[in-house]
């Protein structure tokens, strides 16, 4: 602890150093060398004290090079024993430049270089100083940030600096986190005055620090942080059911998503799609792609994937129409045999053209994270925006059905073909266009996947069965009965899992399927008038 | 009808006396040594397993442009048994009784394991299996050079418990044997060092489990008890990316509860956005980032091999390499690819590994390790934090469990026994197979 | 109903059951001699891989008349029949775990491996009798046979028909799948069951136990097609084709069609029962991939690659597709799927009443020939 002191110390200095001295430069340079050199040793309680050396020294670098340590990026060269950071390191060569006058190095193989390790306990220490500069920086949300990274992370020697910023603070929200903070220090050391301060407080730090406390030898601090714990219980278990009510509404999200396609095909045309879940592995493999060919930029890349997604899904699925499908009217039950070939051919196709292994798929800064409701339930961005997804795309597919002179043509060539095309309506194209929207879906709900699983040959495999429950429990041909449920079953899986474990809540889900067709034959919302009789 | 061609004549009789131990003629020079290669190239486990098939492709070309092995050229047998248990005995049996191949290199799973086990101890086969497994198991035909849980799973807990001061673990792990072993061995590891009941956490979820927000919520919560936790993560493959994403997005970083997993490699990596996972660890036996010239040999010859700038090496990589290794000294040493020769030849056979020391294959079977733990990187890559200061003999049977803890394996006269009971002083249940098999 | 003599006689009137337990019969008795006459190096010689190997082919093809018997003549495609398959496997497999004894890795005279080293104290009372071969083999009849007497009677009593039929049906499987893996349910988990040392006494490594349970497995094939075909021939068949045409009209006619339903599906699961424990000597493990839904798929496109509605038809799918995938993931390992996969696409599409719509139309050129079969392309079936 003595060491953070002191580290917090040198960086405190260190801000006004680089500030006031940049002349001292040309002859710290031997000393600059001296410094790294002491980094680079392998006991990491050695390192940690050349850490702290370095930041005492107020040399204007320290911070890049502290950076670099952190990332793992400050390396020595073997042959010549010169300190570089590595610019990008990627692949086998990196662009370097060196560590002590920043002049560009071209590149080096990782062979002739040396790197400076850390470890999680080195890396946590400096977080926790770069999180004490942090608070003086204009931007009030990186110095919310900062405030809430010191959670449970204060020590002693911080006390003073963050007493300092308290006081200078105006933004309230950093002020209550500081002074969270400052109480789980103090509750930590023992004073039970502390306790006070985090009543009611739902953070998981703040909660930590308490549990710690109830357990502690001294009966008056035991029984005010008992108190106090009990209370934040009782709070969070309110949180705990809208949690669960979120992740069952998010889970049923990406069933909705998955299966909303099949309940064009399947509801709709009657066509039994195996491959299904290979057009949605289409449209994942598609925002990969969109991510390779706009490097740098993933979240405009996820965006172009969703209008690409659709598109290739939706081609690939007028080529199965036309290939396949086609041929196979009237035998509705063959199309699964068929696409269940298509869907073999192409995994196959992905493992061989692009690679059997799984890609990676970035998620972008705006969609990583949670947002944060009250301190002890935040609700999960990724999930967050794949719920709104699915719900934009099924009111979009609504909208198509309901509104549209296509969404008309498909249901009168579903209610009865015969007499549709006795009305003018081009059938053969309705089916394509049926298929390809069907198809295209499927592709959005890979993109939408790919922010959440895998995107690997196997990813389709993986979502053809439970969308098959989700559309028969829900109804086949019924929008709306896909959509309730998805989202139910989303809601009882969640539900029963933490009571049952993932495995059993499966299970009991499926059984609840079974028996629920037992009472209703036709699912949740069946078909009425003609369709369904057959 | 009748599938492969009968008209390649099997040579099963020969195989048959083989496995008596008759000594077979041999065979003539010209003919090439034949490598079967089992990996699934299809199905759930091609994300693994292909790059393994890839690998012993490569040790068998290098071996070839060296002049091959006995003055004779090697041959790749590679069958796929497309992630499809019942097939892996099929094909093993395909390999040894209609290709009679000479050694196989496969396997990823141990369901995979345990179905082809009974086919290559009838048909007196080699098979060289290089994945981290559960132990309780020493086949006389079988060479582990993965690790067993004392060498991956014992000295990672070693290390979160005196060097990060880990108090309250959470072991979470897929549904299957590894994992279940793996923690039953590490519970009772931990309750032995006075880890209380309270403090361990174990949750098992099914094959490629997606859903973890539930599970991430629960191990949020029961870190936030005021000890320093960590997870054991034994979470299989595919699961992993999801479960890796909830994580971060619920805001548990490594700093908070670090999570040490025993099945994410480097290729694992490739398919995940690893910003989010910095400081996360994994203990193996090997990382791509080891700091050695026959390791940066190996990258640079399998970087050429794929012709993929970015291909990544990993663990069960290594572990092939050594055992082709072994293999190949141990033929130079028999003079012969016969089966019981080389058996017998391998062991204490010794060749370099890749991060810098010697394996040595031990009378069970299994191989010695050094042990690393590495952090991740935001590269995709291992930074390697710790290792065990010599390399450790993996363990065939655990000494944590109440059924094995009485159990050795040693393949060597006279013993030559894999489940010896130094209690009882018998050999296992296996002294009653060997009667009843001859 | 006629008399119980006619009643298994006629299915030997027809032409193609003649001619199906001809060449069965013959391919048995051929395999046997080449196998057992020919020297080990004679190119015509037929190792114990291949016997082996066929007795698997036999075993799915087993399954296959199962499935094609509810579906052909049902019309209620089952998208979970392995679940069948797999259970009686398990019984099986549950008795050869038995008799491994104290032979076991630990030598534990009662507990099979994997019990002993996740701690089991005792053996699970479902485990009880499984030591008697007589108990097992009943429950490879039963186990199977109970499961869908339960489901049957729930689902044709509701009328639960087409497509919601095929989807709970792979539901059961599913739910069943993910039972088995787990570890707590005592079955052994993903592992399954395996390691098995002999059967009824006979070593299951000796070349004469593989050439019997060949043999075994093409004697129930025929046992299990003659059934079907009495069934299929019988009033009662007749019934079941009226139902799997017009299942309102057969109602109206008043005839009590969930029990005719629910005797032919129970019949069915049971001889998948038996096909799965044949299946699991030979391959020598059982664990819960063989329930897995896309396994049950398969099944059923075996069936409609052979021709449905025919019974041999299912047979000559089944052997021919898993011939197929034994040459093809030997032969083209990195591609396979995709010829496997063409093969799917191309007879749906082209051959729309499988093989056997092919040797039919053959048949019924020469005058003498009646078809055998019922169409297979029927209208109800276009509707599901």
């Amino acid at each position: 602890m003595r060491m953070i002191r002191s580290l917090v110390r040198a960086l405190f200095c260190l801000v006004v150093v680089a500030l006031a001295a940049p002349a001292a430069l040309a002859a710290a340079d031997d000393d600059g060398q001296a410094r790294l050199e002491a980094l680079d040793t392998r006991a990491y309680a050695d390192k940690g004290e050349a850490i702290e050396a370095l930041a005492a020294s107020g040399d204007p670098r320290t911070r890049r090079w502290l950076e670099a340590l952190m990332d793992g990026k400050l390396q020595r060269h073997k042959e010549t024993g010169r300190f570089v950071v590595v610019l990008e390191n990627r692949g086998r060569h990196w662009p370097v430049a060196d560590a002590l006058t920043g002049e560009a190095l071209g590149e080096m193989s990782r062979r002739e270089l040396d790197r400076i390790g850390i470890n999680n306990a080195l890396r946590g220490r400096l977080q926790s100083t770069l999180a004490v500069l942090d608070l003086r920086v204009e931007d009030a949300g990186a110095r919310r940030e900062a405030a809430r990274d010191l959670l449970g992370r204060v020590d002693a020697a911080m006390v003073a600096p963050l007493e300092d910023v308290l006081e200078a603070e105006g933004d309230p929200e950093v002020r209550r986190l500081l002074a969270q903070g400052l109480a789980i220090h103090r509750l930590e050391r023992g004073e039970a005055a502390a306790v006070e301060a985090l009543a009611g407080s739902l953070n998981p730090e703040a909660r930590a620090a308490l549990s710690a406390a109830a357990r502690s030898e001294d009966p008056d601090l035991a029984e005010a942080a008992s108190g106090a714990l009990a209370d934040i219980e009782q709070k969070l278990r309110l949180n705990r059911g809208l949690e669960t009510l979120y992740f069952g509404l998010s889970l049923g999200s990406v069933l909705v998503l998955a299966a909303i396609g099949l309940a064009i095909t399947f509801g709709v045309m009657g066509v039994i799609n195996m491959a299904h879940g290979e057009l949605m592995m289409l449209g994942a493999y598609t925002t990969w792609a969109m991510q390779q060919l706009l490097p740098g930029q993933p979240g405009l890349a996820l965006l172009l994937a969703i209008p690409a997604g659709f598109l290739v899904a939706a081609l690939a699925g007028v080529a199965i129409e036309r290939g396949v499908i086609q041929f196979l009217k009237g035998r509705p039950l063959e199309t699964l045999l068929a696409t269940f070939g298509v869907s073999l051919i192409l995994q196959q196709l992905v493992r061989t053209v692009i690679s059997p292994l799984n890609r990676t798929v970035v998620t972008p800064e705006w969609m990583s994270g949670s947002l944060m409701i009250n301190e002890g339930l935040s609700l999960t961005l990724n999930r967050l925006y794949v719920l709104g997804f699915a719900l934009l795309v099924f009111a979009g597919l609504m909208l198509v059905m309901r509104r549209t002179r296509l969404g008309l043509e498909v249901r009168a060539v579903t209610q009865n073909r015969a007499m549709a095309r006795a009305m003018g309506i081009r059938a053969t194209r309705v089916d394509i266009l049926t298929f390809a929207l069907g198809s295209g879906v499927a592709g959005l709900a890979g993109v939408a996947l790919s922010q959440l699983t895998n995107v690997g040959p196997n990813l389709g495999q993986n979502y053809i069965i439970d969308s098959f429950m989700v559309v028969v429990f829900g109804g086949v041909g019924n929008l709306w009965g896909t959509l309730v449920a998805g989202l139910s079953l989303g809601v009882i899986n969640q539900v029963l899992e933490p009571w049952a474990g993932a495995v059993l809540a499966k299970i009991l889900v499926l059984v609840f399927i079974i028996l629920f067709i037992q009472k209703r034959p036709r699912g949740l919302f069946p078909q009425k008038g003609r369709a369904a009789e057959g | 009808m009748i599938p492969s061609s009968a008209s390649r004549s099997p040579r099963w009789l020969a195989a048959s006396l083989l496995s008596l131990g008759v000594a077979a003629p041999a065979l003539a020079q010209e003919d090439p040594i034949k490598v079967g290669i089992l990996h699934s190239l299809s199905g759930t486990m091609a994300i693994s397993e292909t790059v393994l098939k890839e690998t012993v492709e490569m040790l068998i070309a290098q071996q070839n442009a060296e002049g091959g092995l006995l003055g004779r050229q090697l041959e790749a047998v590679v069958v796929d048994p497309a992630s499809d248990w019942p097939l892996f005995a099929e094909k093993a049996r395909e390999l040894l009784a209609q290709q009679e191949v000479d050694v196989i290199f496969g396997n990823w799973t141990s369901v995979s394991r345990k179905s082809v086990l009974p086919v290559v101890e009838e048909l007196n086969g080699l098979l060289f299996y290089p994945v981290q497994y559960e132990g309780e198991e020493s086949s006389e035909n079988v060479f582990y050079t993965g690790a067993a849980p004392n060498q991956q799973a014992i000295p990672a807990v070693d290390y979160l418990m005196n060097e990060v001061g880990v108090e309250r673990w959470v072991l979470a792990g897929t549904d299957y044997v590894y994992p279940r072993t793996t923690n039953k061995i590490l519970e009772a590891y931990l309750k032995g060092h006075g880890v209380g009941e309270a403090d361990i956490m174990i949750n098992y979820t099914p094959f490629g489990h997606s859903d973890w927000q539930n599970i991430v919520s629960e191990i949020k919560a029961f870190g936030s008890e005021g000890k320093k936790t960590a997870v054991v993560s034994t979470i299989n493959g595919d699961a992993n990316v999801p479960f890796y994403r909830e994580l971060g997005n619920q805001g548990l970083d490594a700093a908070d509860i670090p999570v040490v997993a025993f099945s994410v490699g480097e290729q694992e990596l490739t398919g995940i956005d690893t910003a989010p996972l910095v400081g996360h660890l994994a203990a193996w036996n090997y990382f791509m980032s080891v700091d050695t010239d026959a390791n940066y040999d190996f990258i640079d010859a399998w970087i050429e091999y794929t012709g993929d700038d970015m291909a990544v090496t990993n663990d069960p990589m290594e572990a092939h390499y050594i055992g082709f290794h072994m293999w190949a000294e141990a033929v130079r040493k028999a003079g012969t690819t016969e089966v019981d020769a080389v058996k017998e030849a391998i062991i204490g056979v010794s060749v370099p590994n890749l991060t810098g020391g010697y394996a040595a294959m031990m009378p069970n079977h299994h191989i010695t390790k050094p042990v690393l733990i590495g952090e991740i990187q935001d590269n995709g890559q291992f930074s390697i934090v710790w290792e065990t200061p010599s390399t450790v003999a993996g363990d065939a049977w655990s000494d944590y469990l109440e059924g094995s803890k009485d159990l050795i394996s040693d393949w060597r006269a006279p013993m030559s026994c894999g489940n010896y009971n130094v209690v009882t002083g018998s050999c296992g249940g296996g002294e009653a197979e060997v009667a009843s098999a001859e | 109903m006629p008399d119980s003599t006619s009643w298994l006689s006629r299915p030997f009137r027809e032409r193609a059951t003649r001619l199906f337990l001809g060449v069965l019969l013959t391919a048995l008795a051929v395999v046997t001699l080449l196998h057992l006459a020919l020297p080990a190096g004679h190119p015509l010689h037929v190792s114990t891989y291949t016997v082996t190997l066929l007795g698997k082919y036999l075993s799915y093809a087993l399954l296959a008349v199962a499935v094609d018997l509810v579906w052909g003549y049902l019309g209620i495609l089952s998208l979970g029949h392995g679940a069948f398959f797999a259970l009686g496997g398990y019984a099986m497999g549950m008795y050869l775990m038995r008799q491994i004894g104290d032979r076991g890795v630990y030598g534990d005279p009662l507990l099979p491996d994997f019990m002993v080293f996740l701690d089991w104290d005792e053996l699970p009372w479902y485990w009880l009798g499984f030591d008697m071969a007589g108990f097992a083999f009943v429950m490879v009849l039963l186990a199977p046979g109970l499961l869908a007497l339960v489901f049957g009677f729930l689902a044709f009593r509701s009328r639960v028909t087409g497509v919601y039929l095929s989807i709970i049906t792979q539901a059961l499987t599913f739910a069943l799948m993910l039972a088995f893996f787990r570890n707590e349910m005592g079955f052994g988990g993903n592992n399954g069951l395996t390691d098995f040392k002999e059967l009824l006494g006979f070593d299951l490594r000796s070349d004469a136990t593989r050439l019997g349970l060949f043999l075994a497995t093409g004697v129930a094939l025929a046992l299990g097609y003659v059934l079907c075909r009495a069934i299929v021939s019988s009033k009662l068949g007749r019934v079941c084709v009226a139902t799997r045409d017009a299942e309102a009209r057969t109602r109206f006619l008043g005839y009590r069609v969930e029990r005719f339903q629910l005797f032919v599906f129970v019949v069915s699961a049971m001889l998948a029962g038996v096909a799965g424990a044949l299946y699991v000597p030979q391959v020598g493990i059982i664990n819960p991939g063989e329930f897995s839904p896309i396994f049950s798929i398969e099944i059923v496109l075996w069936v409609a690659l052979g021709g449905r509605g025919t019974l041999y038809g299912a047979v000559i799918g089944a052997l021919l597709v898993n011939y197929a995938k034994t040459v093809f993931t030997g032969a083209m390992p990195d591609a396979w799927l995709f010829a496997l996969g063409g093969m799917f696409v191309l007879v749906t599409v082209l051959l729309p009443k499988g093989i056997a719509g092919l040797l039919a139309y053959r048949l019924r050129r020469r005058p003498s020939a009646r078809p055998s079969s019922p169409d297979p392309a029927s209208p109800k079936e276009a509707s599901a």
